[in-house]
């Protein structure tokens, strides 16, 4: 230290070490404001869906008072018998002031057109209620479910509202009979689409996800997989192998609507695949997902350390038992990885599925890969672009379902990485 | 420390037993280029080398090596840094299949048969020809999978109590078995760096080779893990002939009968080890050996 030479160099270091650490700090801040800023436009996305979306899973429902009349309900007419009429009828008979054609047709506006397949159901379901009364709740119509969710305003003028004057005496008089109730909207969970946005659900389009997910796994994972082993484990490095690389990266950045024009020619014009189904909207999937699967497979083989290989190869495996015993265990965590991203990445895809009509009004739950059907993503599309102020919140609703699939397949990945990753 | 004067004994005394190397001569090779000096051939070979020529695309790695490797011997190959000695060892099992660009031409032969032949598949031959590998590379698994998986694909095991006898007879052999025998279920991995290395050698053993390659086997070890891996090979090679790679003239010194030394891909000088290093007839061999270059 006597050494000035040396006490120079300690100062010069010195001075510029405050710099340094100035640096340090202002990326720091950079780095930190960066994941405030994603992180304030996560909670701002999070929290406008939320407070839209949670109203959709209340309904509100209006109890009547039924006379199922022996004369018109038997065992045998159930399904041809005029429940529209019984409601009609009953309301006649609760509300006996309401007699103009014009005030009835706006008293029976209340009860939404789905209560008479309700009726229905229960009828059906228990046949000894026919010749007896009962206080049954039936959904109210989605204008109804706006006015108590808060959503239409009673002091607007009343050509400014879809409730007139007269249907928000009924209804008071109803509420103060305690015949409106809020209850659990059970039936957006469990049925298909629908005109009226109280009978609309997502059931029909999640059942759709789920078995074009389920054709795009089945097809993607094990192509995307043997392909690339093949090309990271067997394939000689050429320049073929060098194109097909290209390739393949290209193809990951392919535009997802490209694939539906191409699935619309190829599956559905060519192959005479029926359009709207499953099975075509899990093919052109696959098509979009499979680069991003071969990609991240090749990834998660590359990274095995060379070492296993050569221990295997040394004893005297043979490549195959190289690639099956040692290599492919310890890619396979990687592997499963990238392929949920990839499922995550087609479960939210709409943009193709928009080109092979999986886009139409469905109203039946899909039964099978063949049965018309729509995806979560579109079901949101159509719903958002439907006028009624009650498909917003269920547009907003089916968003949060959808979030929710893609929350737990990211956390479903982040599992089986944590399961399946082998410890040096 | 003890056990470490005990091996510098047992391979003095081994040395001094075996009759199977021939007294150095000044005899010719089949070397084209450079004359590779001392005695490469011995009589009766377990494997024999004759103009053996490897290249890295059009980059000439080994030149024109002939060489034999005896029954029962340790044969160390030295020589400073990228001069082909592991190049070299992995011809011999032929690893060097799997390296991308790699061409190899001459003959080497196994008990006379030609490895290069059509006719022989590189899988037993392997298990003929084991190898140990500069850093210890168990596979993840646990200690009896790792030695069981060689036994297993070539079906050297009809039944599950033979299996459990070969990973016994190899964890006995490479000195692991009284360290490991209570954990056999545990991850190989999870040994220390030289339990590591013996680990690998059980697992070479364990499928009866007759030739076992061991590249550096003990650069990653400490004096002490060093010390038991070369009582080891000492041990080993009553069974098995043994060529290997080492950077420590000491170690080649301590545990080899003979010992080649390699330049650049040139086989400069094979000889008894005693000889080599107390005696190189080769100026290059000599300037190694004193520490001038490498
Ligand atoms: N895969 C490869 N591709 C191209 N050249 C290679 C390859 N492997 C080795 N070489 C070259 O071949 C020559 C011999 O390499 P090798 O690994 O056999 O040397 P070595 O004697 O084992 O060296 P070290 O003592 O450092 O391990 C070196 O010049 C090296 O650069
Ligand atoms: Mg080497």
């Amino acid at each position: 230290m006597d050494n000035p030479a040396n006490k120079q160099t300690i100062d010069r270091v010195n001075k510029g070490l405050s710099r340094r650490y100035r640096a340090e700090r202002r990326f720091r801040i950079f780095g930190a404001s960066a994941i405030l800023l994603a992180l304030s436009f996560l909670v701002l996305l999070f929290s406008s869906i939320f407070s839209t979306g949670y109203k959709a899973f209340q309904q509100t429902f209006i109890q009547i008072d039924i006379f199922f009349d022996p004369a018109e309900f038997t065992r045998e007419n159930l399904s041809t018998a005029n429940f529209p009429g019984l409601i009609k009828s009953s309301l006649s008979v609760m509300f006996p002031e309401v007699t103009s054609r014009g005030d009835r047709k706006d008293l029976y506006y209340l009860i939404s057109p789905g209560a008479s397949f309700q009726l229905m159901d229960v009828l059906k379901e228990n046949t000894a209620l026919i010749g007896t009364t009962r206080k049954i709740w039936v959904p109210a119509n989605d204008d109804v479910d706006m006015l108590y969710k808060g959503n239409i305003d009673r002091t607007r003028p009343e050509s400014e509202r879809r409730i007139n004057d007269n249907q928000l005496t009924w209804l008071d008089k109803l509420s103060a009979e305690g015949r409106v109730k809020k209850r659990f909207n059970s039936s957006f969970f469990t049925s298909g689409d629908s005109r009226e946005p109280e009978l609309a659900g997502i059931w029909g389009a999640t059942r759709g996800s789920f078995y074009t997910l389920l054709i795009t796994l089945s097809l993607s994972f094990p192509m995307g997989v043997a392909a690339a082993v093949y090309l990271e484990e067997f394939a000689p490095k050429n320049r073929w192998t060098d194109i097909i690389e290209v390739n393949i990266n290209n193809l990951a950045a392919v535009p997802s609507i490209v694939y539906g024009l191409l699935g619309l020619a190829v599956f559905i014009n060519f192959f005479g695949i029926p359009r709207s189904t499953p099975l075509v909207g899990g093919l052109v999937l696959t098509m979009m997902t499979l680069p991003i699967i071969i990609i991240a497979s090749r990834a998660s083989l590359k990274s095995v350390p060379p070492s296993i290989r050569e221990a295997a190869l040394g004893i005297g495996a043979s490549k195959m038992q190289m690639v099956a015993h040692h290599v492919l265990p310890l890619a396979l965590p990687g592997m499963l990885t990238g392929t949920i991203i990839g499922m995550a990445h087609a479960l939210g895809e709409t943009a193709p599925l928009l080109m092979i009509g999986m886009v139409a009004f469905i109203v039946d739950v899909p039964h099978g890969i063949t049965d018309a059907a729509t995806v979560l993503p579109v079901q949101i599309f159509l719903w958002s672009d439907s006028p009624e102020r009650a498909f917003m919140e269920r547009t907003s609703a089916a968003i949060m379902v959808l979030l929710a699939f893609l929350f737990l397949m990211n956390a479903a990945a982040v599992f089986l990485r944590k399961r399946f990753e082998i410890k040096w | 420390m003890e056990s470490f004067l005990e091996v510098t004994d047992t391979v003095y005394l081994s040395l001094h037993q075996k009759d199977t190397i021939l007294p150095d001569t000044k005899g010719k090779t089949l070397h084209k280029e450079r004359e590779t000096v001392g005695k490469p051939f011995v009589e009766n070979p377990r494997m024999t080398c004759r103009e053996v020529n490897v290249y890295y695309g059009e980059k000439r790695a080994i030149n024109d090596v002939s060489i034999d490797i005896a029954h029962n011997e340790v044969i160390a190959m030295i020589g400073p840094s990228g001069c082909g000695k592991s190049t070299f060892l992995r011809c011999l099992n032929r690893m060097n299949d799997t390296v991308e660009g790699c061409r190899v031409t001459g003959d080497i032969r196994l008990d006379g048969m030609d490895i290069h032949d059509k006719s022989v598949d590189v899988v037993p031959l392997r298990a003929r020809i084991g190898m140990v590998f500069q850093k210890p590379n168990p596979f993840p698994k646990s200690i009896f999978d790792n030695i069981a998986y060689g036994p297993k694909i070539h079906g050297l095991a009809q039944n599950k109590s033979e299996l459990n006898e070969i990973v016994e007879t190899s964890l006995h052999k490479a000195g692991l078995w009284n360290e490991v025998k209570d954990r056999l279920q545990q991850p190989g991995t999870g040994l220390s760096g030289g339990q590591q290395q013996r680990l690998c050698i059980a697992r070479a053993i364990a499928v009866s080779p007759e030739v076992i390659l061991m590249d550096e086997p003990c650069s990653a070890l400490d004096p002490i893990a060093t010390a038991k891996i070369e009582e080891l090979i000492a041990e080993l090679c009553e069974q098995y002939s043994i060529v290997i790679v080492t950077h420590s003239m000491q170690q080649a010194a301590r545990v080899s009968q003979r010992t080649a030394y390699f330049h650049l891909g040139d086989l400069i000088e094979v000889g008894r080890t005693d000889r080599v290093f107390t005696n190189p007839s080769h100026q290059l061999t000599e300037d190694y050996i004193t520490g001038r270059f490498g």
